[in-house]
């Protein structure tokens, strides 16, 4: 099966530094991928080149076949390349329903029909359990609503590649069951690529773990046997679960 | 005259404009680098400097010395008298937000002109020069005081410059500028500093207008032009940089002189307004600035 | 936005646009003149709230597109002897046009920037105003005459310069830019907007081009400035380089800053607003500058929201 993602030789530096050098990578289509890796490792950076929010050094990034590394991120949005941020960056002054209107109605095939605007975006606060804070300005509801605001205007993208960047960040340990529950829902019908610190998480939703390192990926593999490997062991000495 | 002298002429003017250029600029783009705010009533300060000049000229009589250096001296600190109470009453409540600043400094403009108007009168007011010795050149003679602008004004840019990168003053100051919540943690009281180059910005303005007046007159409405003028010498200079707004006054000093020569000053401003706005477009960090923020 | 009731939003507007209707009745004739002006410089400042208050773009040269409009109208009449209604569309070209060539440019930049290029651009096009005064009269002005602002339909006719004309003419113009910018507003396009202004990274990341929606937003907001000056090229017979200075790109900031950015009937309000403070303070100052400076301080530093965003902030949530 071809892969839905690949990049290769995918660099990026910050004047001296190689935030992330040479990586060869790819992603098979449903699969539910975890990046790890210590901070500074490279991992953010590695999404947002994928996403697009800024650009490689050197290298190409082929999704779907088509390669789309000169591309602007709304067009990648656009192939269904969605990214939640790690920091929460809902549209605060707006509703939910608004925040959540704005991805709706980009991927509305019907595109006059106000039915199926609030069909969509209902559907999506739905699946995340937002839907009786519909009205609510985004900026009063509470961290871990927001995270979760943040998660439905990434799906109602309706994306084929979901970028979570640290999605479980400050949530309490009963929001992330929920939470985990709600990844594997959205796998169904998506490749999903998360970033993520809590070791417990990657270990119950991850297909393969990606581990990166100084910007370069330093193995590869099953939760099995990432959680076997020596040298993941050195690099993340004292974090490991 | 033939060509030469001609030349030198105009150069000569040119550089009594980008003597008073550079000055009034500095001003601007000190304000603009430290407290990233965009002072519109800039030229409205300059105005201010020469109508002070005039007022204290005529009421101190004498030798023409004594009131132009009582004005050299008064006018400026009048004039960062009136920019520091702006700055506290008004700059500083908005929290330097760069977009209301704008939008109040504009406000400041449209008061300090029409206050002008009311006060001071439509007249354009001549000052006379403290001296009027003439430099006698082969081709032409050369007014003094002219020559004198220039090299007032090199001294106090000199002056600056040395205040900027040999001092504690200086080095806060740099400091505010590259990082001011930083410069805040290390107890630096980082609104007087920005109350302090308020107030030193709106004087060198002062200063320069009081060093034109004598050749130029004082009217409520000669803001204008240095305005437009510090802003293209900003833009080009690099914001924020001080070399670059030197070297920048002094290209278009000169070259206003000498285009005003070959198109009507109308059309001259035409084209400096388009090719300004178009380096701003394309080249935001100024023709000479390198690092962008 | 969208999800309040629409019929409370439409039912308000219209209940305004009716009022004005009726106060063409009841006016003095001095204050009936005066209203028709307002509504004219209402829609300007319309113009401006459309790209300022939902946008978040602080352009400081929309006098260029009320010039625009105000010279495209005036010249084409003057100078080609168009028909009022030719002359009003080529000034709306002629906004439409500029604020495009200007929007590829100055939407370059960001922030300060894009406030001093736009004032540089407006004074480009005010000196260029100036310069060929062989054809615009310079700062002279030019006048259009009566005879030329009549509108003819086979034996009928409108005369633009009679008071009642005029005034059903500006509430006309006034009401169809008002309705027009209330369901932008609501449109998905309009959400689209204030997206962009709230936050412009996170809006391409949800797939929108921002770039393209600012310019279609720059455009419009010009073309509606340009039909302000078209229409008071016509309505009040006067096209003069004043109107392309600075200060006409002042007022419409003030105007709406005063009413309340990012609402629909805000720009009305500042202006009818600041045109009462003038008319009552005439008695004492002829210093209106000195009136527009204190206002813009004190409304950045004590009222940001203005009247009617002050009003929906405290009592009236679902204001458009």
């Amino acid at each position: 099966m071809m892969p839905l993602l690949t990049t290769k030789g995918l660099s990026r530096s910050f004047g001296g530094l190689r935030a992330v050098d040479n990586v060869d990578f790819a992603l098979m289509r449903g699969e539910i991928r975890a990046v790890i890796g210590p901070n500074g490792a490279g991992k953010t950076t590695f999404v947002s080149l994928i996403s697009g929010r800024i650009q490689p050094t050197s290298g190409a990034i082929v999704f779907d076949g088509a390669d789309i590394t000169g591309l602007p991120t709304y067009a990648r949005v656009r192939l269904g390349i969605a990214y939640t941020f790690q920091i929460t960056s809902v549209f605060a002054n707006l509703s939910a329903y608004d925040n959540v209107a704005l991805p709706v109605q980009l991927t509305l095939s019907d595109r006059r029909s106000k039915g199926a605007l609030r069909a969509g975006v209902m559907s999506a606060l739905e699946r995340t359990g937002l839907a009786d804070r519909a009205h609510i300005p985004a900026g009063q509801l509470s961290y871990g609503h927001q995270r979760l605001l943040e998660v439905a205007m990434g799906l109602a993208l309706e994306p084929r590649l979901l970028i979570l960047d640290e999605p479980t960040q400050g949530l309490a340990d009963s929001e992330i069951d929920n939470f985990v529950e709600l990844v594997r829902d959205i796998a169904r019908n998506a490749t999903v690529l998360l970033i993520e610190h809590n070791m417990p998480v990657v270990m119950q939703l991850a297909d393969r773990i990606t581990v990166f390192n100084a910007g370069r990926i330093l193995a590869e593999g099953t939760p099995e046997a990432i959680r076997d490997n020596a040298a993941v062991q050195d690099a993340y000495l004292g974090t490991a679960p | 005259m033939h060509f030469g002298p001609h030349l030198l002429l105009a150069t000569l003017e040119g550089l009594v404009t980008s003597a008073v250029l550079a000055l009034t600029a500095l001003g601007l783009s000190l304000v603009f680098g430290v407290m990233r705010v965009v002072n519109v009533a800039h030229g409205e300060f300059f105005m201010l400097g020469a109508v002070l000049a005039w007022a204290i000229t005529s009421a101190i009589g004498g030798h023409p010395a004594l009131g132009f250096l009582a004005a050299l001296v008064i006018a400026p600190l009048i004039v960062g008298a009136i920019a520091l109470v702006a700055e506290r009453l008004v700059l500083r409540r908005l929290d330097y937000n760069p977009e209301a600043t704008i939008v109040a400094t504009i406000g400041m403009l449209y008061i300090i002109q029409q206050l002008a108007l009311t006060f001071y009168g439509p007249e354009a007011r001549p000052v006379e020069p403290p001296f009027s010795y003439r430099i006698v050149l082969p081709w032409f003679g050369y007014s003094g005081y002219k020559l004198s602008i220039i090299a007032a004004s090199a001294l106090l840019l000199i002056a600056t410059w040395l205040v900027l990168t040999r001092t504690r003053i200086g080095l806060i100051m740099r400091a505010t500028q590259y990082d001011s919540e930083t410069t805040q943690a290390f107890g630096i009281p980082v609104g007087r500093v920005y109350g302090g180059v308020f107030a030193l910005g709106a004087m060198l303005a002062a200063i320069a207008a009081v060093l034109i007046v004598p050749i130029s007159q004082a009217h409520y409405l000669m803001g204008q032009d240095p305005l437009l003028l510090s802003f293209i010498v900003i833009i080009i200079g690099g914001l924020g940089s001080l070399r670059g707004t030197v070297v920048a006054a002094v290209l278009i000093g000169l070259s206003d002189g000498i285009v005003s020569m070959f198109f009507s000053p109308t059309l001259a401003k035409i084209i400096a307004t388009l090719l300004v706005a178009m380096v701003l477009v394309f080249r935001p960090q100024g023709l000479f600035g390198t690092a962008s923020r | 936005m969208s999800e309040a009731s629409p019929a409370k939003a439409y039912g308000l507007h219209l209940g305004v646009i009716a009022l004005l209707f009726v106060l063409s009745f009841l006016l003095p004739e001095y204050y009936h003149g005066l209203l028709a002006r307002i509504m004219v410089l209402a829609v300007f400042a319309m113009g401006y709230n459309m790209l300022f208050g939902y946008v978040g773009l602080l352009s400081l040269g929309h006098a260029m597109f009320f010039g625009a409009g105000l010279y495209g109208a005036g010249l084409a009449i003057i100078q080609l002897g168009w028909s009022v209604p030719a002359a009003f569309a080529a000034g709306l070209c002629c906004g439409a046009v500029l604020s495009l060539v200007i929007g590829l440019l100055a939407l370059r930049t960001t922030g300060v920037a894009f406030m001093i290029v736009t004032m540089m651009f407006a004074q480009v096009f005010y000196l260029a105003i100036l310069y060929f005064a062989a054809w615009t009269g310079g700062d002279q002005g030019m006048v259009v005459p009566q005879p030329a602002r009549v509108l003819a339909f086979g034996a009928t006719s409108l005369d633009l310069t009679d008071p009642t004309v005029r005034y059903m003419a500006a509430l006309g113009l006034f009401s169809l830019v008002l309705l027009m910018t209330l369901a932008i507003v609501r449109s998905r396009y309009g959400r689209v907007l204030v997206a962009v202004r709230e936050n412009e990274e996170r809006t391409k990341m949800l797939g929108y081009d921002t770039f393209s929606n600012k310019l279609a937003a720059v455009v419009v907001s010009g073309t509606i400035c340009a039909a302000s000056g078209a229409a008071y090229a016509l309505l009040f017979g006067y096209v003069g380089s004043s109107f392309a200075s600075v200060q006409y790109s002042i007022l419409p900031l003030l105007w709406v800053l005063l009413g309340g950015a990012a609402t629909t009937l805000g720009p009305l309000i500042g202006t009818l607003f600041m045109y009462y403070v003038i008319d009552v303070t005439s008695g004492y100052t002829s210093a209106y500058l000195l009136i527009v400076g204190i206002a813009l301080i004190l409304l950045v530093l004590f009222f940001p929201k203005g009247i009617l965003g002050t009003i929906r902030q405290r009592w009236l949530g679902w204001l458009p």
